[in-house]
């Protein structure tokens, strides 16, 4: 076995795969990566099955070392500097660290999280079927818990397998669409159009469980009180305080305070890479084009090996990410004593 | 007798979830229908639907959009819901041994104050109760349970606790709720069970479903802290009453 050691870590960092399915009639909610097309996208660039479990990275940076042998790793997902042992590589590509070679990324730039995925995934026990980390459950392998530096993990050697890229359309721009519901019956006709005219922004004290949304005030029309009742992944609750909260993979399985909307599956992933501070807008779609989405997404995700290419195909201009990088350096989303769990009462005290 | 049944309101939860909603208000009647749907589905799985999550009123379906449309798969759990509740539907029975007060139930002298009575006496009214889980929800094993006698009905704290502890009991509203893990809530705490209702390397890992019914019974700190090493170990602790 060859180990993948963390050198250095930030927080909202760990080990992620497609969830944990099955167990939220008991409260076990399924947790897994919080942008499911970069983690298929990195592993598939090391010949994983699309939902094994990767290292998913924070807004901070990180470093990782190999130890007792080379290993094939692969990094998709937000922007961000990165070398090996100080020279600059290409993102949405595998590359093979040496025994003794460090993979260092610098921050996020215009997302938040990255996957590195490990040719032969990542040793561990998992539970329910997933090695995803849900620390309040104590779930997750080889670590129940975020990664920390001084981490290690175990994985297969690197097979040698040619380096590849993958060819990813650039993400669809424009506003993350929703279905609205469960309970917009909830809010006003005033209040809904001043919810999806509005422009928003993600709080920084947002995390795996919700992001907090900034913008106006939104009133409810019975009160913030219902009965608890089952929560999905784009959940959009409206708290009494009227700063909505998008329920994100780490969520509660059921809540109490009205859902207005839902974020529709294909934009997800996407959402969950937006940066705190950076604005954006809601807008609806039919059941009909939310499904049509969902079947396209599902789609890409499928077919993300015909996506790989050789890199001979591929120019790199190492200069012009050189330069990339050292603009980028000095771009901090956020801050990193910011992006932790807040445990608001209002998010977290259960009906 | 032909039991006429009112339909649920279908209401999206996203392009890949369902919530199949019986009533606005926690009602029992409403609470078993959600069971008896889930119960169905359980025994003649619908194509497409992944996972089942009730809760008191409502019943989350979640399903996979590349299986099955949102249209089709209302009409058939509109079709399913309004089937008659089954008469008898088969659950357990168990008997969670709680130490009531002191340290372990910091609101009981409290609870016992608001309501112009003794702590003993609150005790009696928590322990005569016959409750049913109705959901399990918020954090793994968190059982909220349903049938509190209606002079316990009080309202939340003000100002709900970042932390209580894991095993915790207590009341909140109409409620009252067995929580596995240490945590938040906004409940009254009344005492603490040495039952993990969650417990990873047991089998099994989850002890409640819901539906099962429950009640309590008193044991004393000495007890408390028996059971508790015992559990840690994987005994159950709880007792499985006689049908």
């Amino acid at each position: 076995m060859s180990k993948l050691i963390v050198s250095e870590i930030g927080p909202a960092s760990s080990v992620q795969d497609g969830g944990r399915h099955g167990a939220q009639r008991y409260g076990l909610t399924p947790s897994g990566a919080m942008d499911q097309l970069a983690l298929a996208a990195a592993n598939v660039l090391v010949g994983n099955t699309p939902f094994a479990a990767a290292i998913e990275i924070g807004p901070f940076g990180a470093a990782f070392t190999a130890r007792e042998g080379a290993v094939r790793v692969a990094v998709a997902g937000a922007s961000r500097n990165t070398d090996i042992s100080g020279s600059a590589v290409a993102l949405d590509a595998s590359m093979t660290l040496a025994d003794g070679q460090t993979l260092t990324l610098g921050f996020a730039r215009g997302g938040s999280f990255s996957y590195l995925a490990i040719e032969g995934g990542i040793t561990g026990e998992p539970m329910f079927g997933s090695l995803a980390v849900n620390a309040r459950a104590g779930l997750g392998s080889p670590y129940p818990r975020p990664l920390q530096a001084g981490d290690q993990l175990q994985t297969p050697p690197a097979s040698g397998a040619p380096e590849r890229r993958i060819d990813l359309a650039a993400p669809p721009e424009g506003p993350i669409r929703l279905v609205m519901g469960p309970q917009d019956d909830e809010f006003s006709e005033e209040e809904k159009k001043l919810f999806l005219d509005s422009e928003w922004k993600i709080s920084a004290t947002s995390d795996r469980m919700g992001y907090r949304l900034e913008g106006p005030i939104i009133k409810h029309l019975h009160g913030h009180n219902i009965v608890s009742d089952g929560t999905v992944n784009g959940s959009i609750q409206v708290p009494g305080n009227g700063a909505p909260i998008v329920l994100m993979p780490d969520r509660g399985t059921s809540g109490g305070y009205p859902k207005i909307a839902t974020v529709i599956t294909a934009d997800l992933g996407r959402f969950a890479q937006i940066p705190a501070g950076k604005s954006f807008r809601f807008k609806t779609v039919s059941m009909a084009e939310a499904q049509a989405e969902a079947r396209n997404f599902a789609q890409l995700l499928r077919t993300l090996p015909d996506r790989l290419r050789s890199m001979d195909q591929f120019d790199l201009n190492i200069e012009a990410l050189s330069d990339a990088n050292v603009a980028g350096a000095a771009v901090s989303a956020v801050d990193a004593r910011t992006w932790q769990i807040p445990s608001p009462a209002d998010a977290l005290a259960p009906d | 007798m032909v039991q006429t049944l009112s339909a649920p309101r279908i209401l999206p939860s996203g392009d890949s979830a369902i919530t199949v909603e019986f009533s606005r208000d926690i009602d029992d009647g409403a609470n078993k229908r959600v069971l008896a749907l889930d119960r169905t589905l359980a025994n003649e799985p619908v194509p497409g639907v992944t996972e089942t999550v009730p809760t008191y009123r409502s019943l989350l379906v979640h399903y996979d959009p590349l299986l099955v449309d949102f249209d089709t798969l209302r009409e058939k759990l509109l079709a399913l819901a309004n089937l008659p509740v089954p008469p008898t539907i088969k659950t357990r029975r168990w008997r969670i041994p709680v130490v009531y007060g002191g340290e372990h139930g910091i609101d009981l002298e409290d609870v016992a104050k608001t309501l112009k009575t003794t702590s003993d006496d609150i005790v009696e009214r928590h322990v005569r109760g016959d409750y049913r889980v109705a959901m399990i929800g918020f954090t793994p094993g968190w059982s909220y349970l349903s049938g509190l006698d209606n002079s316990l009905h009080m309202p939340r704290r003000q100002n709900p606790r970042l932390l209580t502890p894991a095993g915790t009991i207590s009341i909140g509203g109409v409620q009252t709720g067995v929580q596995c893990l240490a945590g938040p809530s906004g409940w009254h705490l009344l005492g603490r069970t040495a039952v993990r209702t969650y417990q990873l390397h047991r089998d099994p890992i989850f002890l409640l479903e819901p539906g099962d019914h429950v009640t309590f019974s008193p044991v004393d700190a000495k007890t408390f802290a028996e059971q508790d090493r015992a559990a840690e170990g994987g005994e159950i602790v709880a007792e499985l009453m006689a049908a």
